[in-house]
């Protein structure tokens, strides 16, 4: 986990190397249409992501492409204090 | 996600990093690490938890309601390839099953040593009989898998 600098500003994840212009057009064409609106499939390469983490009382910046190498899971989850 | 925790040493032990992804801010992520999942598993969450407050990532995956503003329960199997070999999406109410996530975990590293030759049935589990996939194998499963294998 690279460090992140701890500021008043709520530092967010994305997409590595996508312009972000290209990504809020995107946002645009895709609203209201559910939860399924990538079809990402088996077989694919897992998209490339960065996005600030808390682990273990630090703060920090985890970039999906670092661990290239290892078998990875990731957990999406509806939020912090839900209830399952 | 406490659950996942407590099995994080099996995980590891696999050689399986863990990234748990909400839109909830790395800030909310430590309160609710220090409040709740720290009664709830000895020691809380080890593993990296992310914040996707925009629901850039979860976008990307196929897993973020734009109504709700929340991102499903949505679990990725990656490679060492970086190559998705499976996932699951689920609404909220319902919970994952970790187990069958390390059974999963287990196949997929078994069937990647043996270079795709083996395959791993119906409830694969590791001592269990696998598959080897080939001409001689065609409308002769039924003599080298019985259904009980898969439970």
């Amino acid at each position: 986990m690279k460090p992140l600098k701890v500021g008043c500003g709520k530092p967010t994840g994305s997409k590595v190397g996508k312009p972000q212009k290209e990504e809020t057009e995107r946002k645009e064409t895709e609203k209201n249409k559910g939860a399924t609106m990538t079809a990402i499939k088996v077989g694919d390469k897992a998209p490339d992501f960065e996005a600030p983490a808390y682990q273990g009382g630090n703060f920090g910046q985890i970039k999906l492409s670092d661990y290239l190498g290892k078998w990875v899971v990731l957990c999406f989850y509806p939020g912090d204090f839900t209830f399952v | 996600m406490a659950a996942v925790a407590s099995k994080y040493k099996e995980l590891q032990d696999l050689g399986v990093e863990i990234f748990s992804i909400s839109v909830d801010s790395h800030f909310v992520h430590k309160m609710w690490q220090d409040n709740e999942l720290s009664k709830m598993v000895e020691g809380g969450v080890p593993f990296p938890m992310l914040s996707d407050g925009p629901g850039n990532i979860g976008r990307i995956y196929g897993v973020y309601n734009e109504t709700e503003g929340v991102e499903m329960r949505g679990r990725f199997l990656i490679d060492p390839d970086g190559v998705i070999q499976a996932f699951e999406v689920m609404t909220p109410p319902v919970g994952r099953n970790v187990s069958e996530l390390i059974r999963q975990v287990q196949a997929f590293q078994h069937v990647r040593k043996t270079n795709g030759e083996e395959a791993a049935p119906s409830g694969w589990q590791p001592g269990k009989p696998t598959l080897k996939p080939g001409p001689d194998l065609v409308g002769k499963v039924w003599e080298a898998w019985k259904v009980e294998e898969a439970f």
